[in-house]
């Protein structure tokens, strides 16, 4: 038992990549490989696995019902670099504390996960990068 | 905790969001489709009224093992007028304040003999939704009993903490951003208005607890059982929140 409680954490945090965040970016990818826009456009437009929209309206016309809680995606890629992306989905509140935006990529400091979830992230770093690079082609 | 200390940090945890305003208040049938309403304005049309007819039945009956029905003690469920606004209250017996479902089943087990009705059944909802559908019109009218504040406080804690991998809370939902919209939902101002309710994705009625589950789900936070004192903490702070709002259950929602 006393093991199992010393390793799990340990594990859960290897089951992340680690990364470095430079003043308001994460330059490198979490897989140290680019994504792929075409999974990351069928991510973000998927209610259950991006959530996205729920917030967000986007560049998707066949989606009828998205969100206006938060900016629209159009354009993202232009206001934003890379890096500076990748930091707003992996924790969007270490820029903005009070922001609704979820912690795409962080495990720590949430309270009461349903257990389905516990301790794992909402994307994989896989998830992230073709997020990131579909992102990327939402240039104004 | 001192009181003094829980009074501060429910001064600090209201603060931290947008509350709302007692001229902007507004129960979520005003959020809905007319089609929506309209369901709700007419007894004829409202799939709750179902409920409602087997709840007479139930009132009628004698059950358990004191062979009593709610009648031979109440009388008409007419006399049950101005009940469901007041709860949750606190119960001598159990020395925490229950909800109008707990004390349904706290008569069925002390005075009928009776064993407890399962939350969400059919026979709870039917004699919740009958007592409910008593204080139509009423204002929500929480009691001002001394007893219930440290309850209502962690109630006020929970709306205002961030729970769940997505890491929300309800008042972010319901106070910082009401009136917007989530997907295809307006995100209404979560008033306990009209509870329990017909909930067309449900096809069924539901309880409050029910719909709080929901939103717990959407939130990836572990929901809490059914009647759990959290549960009923967030009930009592949801009335209180929407005091002196007129009650219209049995509602309909989508
Ligand atoms: C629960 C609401 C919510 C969800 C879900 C959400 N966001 Fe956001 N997002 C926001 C808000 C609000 C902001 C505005 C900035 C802030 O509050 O920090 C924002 C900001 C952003 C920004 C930077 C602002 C800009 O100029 O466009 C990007 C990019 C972004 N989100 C992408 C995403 C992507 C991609 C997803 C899904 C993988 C997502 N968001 C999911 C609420 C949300
Ligand atoms: C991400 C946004 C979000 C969060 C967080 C959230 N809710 Fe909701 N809630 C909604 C939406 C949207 C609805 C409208 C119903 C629907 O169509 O799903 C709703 C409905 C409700 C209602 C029903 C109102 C009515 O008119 O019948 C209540 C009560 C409620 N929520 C309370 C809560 C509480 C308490 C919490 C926290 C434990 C919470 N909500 C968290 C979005 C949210």
């Amino acid at each position: 038992m006393l093991v199992a409680a010393l390793v799990a954490p340990a594990l859960a945090q290897d089951a992340r990549r680690a990364y470095v965040v430079e003043d308001d970016a994460i330059r490198e990818s979490l897989t140290g490989k680019p994504g792929d826009a075409e999974r990351g456009r069928a991510i973000v437009g998927n209610r259950q696995v991006g959530l996205c929209l729920l917030c967000h309206a986007g560049p998707f016309p066949e989606e009828r019902f998205q969100g206006n809680l938060a900016p629209d995606l159009s354009g993202a890629g232009s206001r934003w670099s890379e890096g500076q992306l990748r930091l707003r989905i992996v924790d969007a509140a270490s820029l903005n504390p009070a922001t609704i935006m979820p912690p795409y990529y962080r495990t720590e400091g949430l309270d009461r996960v349903a257990r389905s979830f516990a301790e794992k992230p909402i994307f994989s770093a896989e998830q992230i990068e073709d997020v990131i690079a579909y992102l990327r082609t939402l240039r104004d | 905790m001192n009181r003094r200390l829980g009074a501060l940090l429910l001064l600090m945890a209201t603060q931290a969001s947008a509350e709302i305003p007692e001229a902007e208040r507004r129960s979520g049938y005003h959020d809905m489709g007319a089609s929506v309403q309209a369901m709700q304005d007419d007894d004829m049309a409202n799939p709750a009224m179902l409920w409602v007819l087997d709840g007479e039945k139930l009132w009628a009956q004698r059950q358990g093992a004191a062979g009593r029905s709610c009648a031979d003690c109440h009388g008409e469920p007419s006399r049950m007028t101005g009940v469901a606004v007041r709860y949750p209250a606190f119960s001598e017996s159990a020395s925490r304040p229950i909800s109008l479902d707990q004390r349904i089943n706290q008569c069925r087990t002390e005075q009928q003999k009776a064993p407890a009705f399962d939350y969400e059944s059919r026979e709870l909802l039917s004699l919740s939704a009958l007592v409910a559908m008593q204080s139509r019109e009423h204002k929500i009218a929480p009691p001002d009993d001394p007893r219930l504040r440290t309850f209502l406080e962690a109630g006020a804690a929970t709306f205002n903490r961030r729970q769940g991998q997505l890491n929300l809370s309800c008042a972010q939902c319901h106070e910082d951003n009401r009136g917007k919209r989530l997907a295809g939902a307006t995100i209404p101002q979560a008033h306990p208005t009209g509870y329990p309710i017909y909930r067309l994705e449900w096809q069924s009625l539901g309880s409050l607890q029910r719909r709080l589950r929901n939103c717990l789900i959407g939130m990836r936070a572990e929901p809490y059982a059914y009647g759990a004192p959290d549960y009923v903490a967030l009930e009592l702070y949801l009335m209180k929140r929407a005091a002196g709002m007129p009650f219209e259950a049995p509602g309909v929602r989508p």
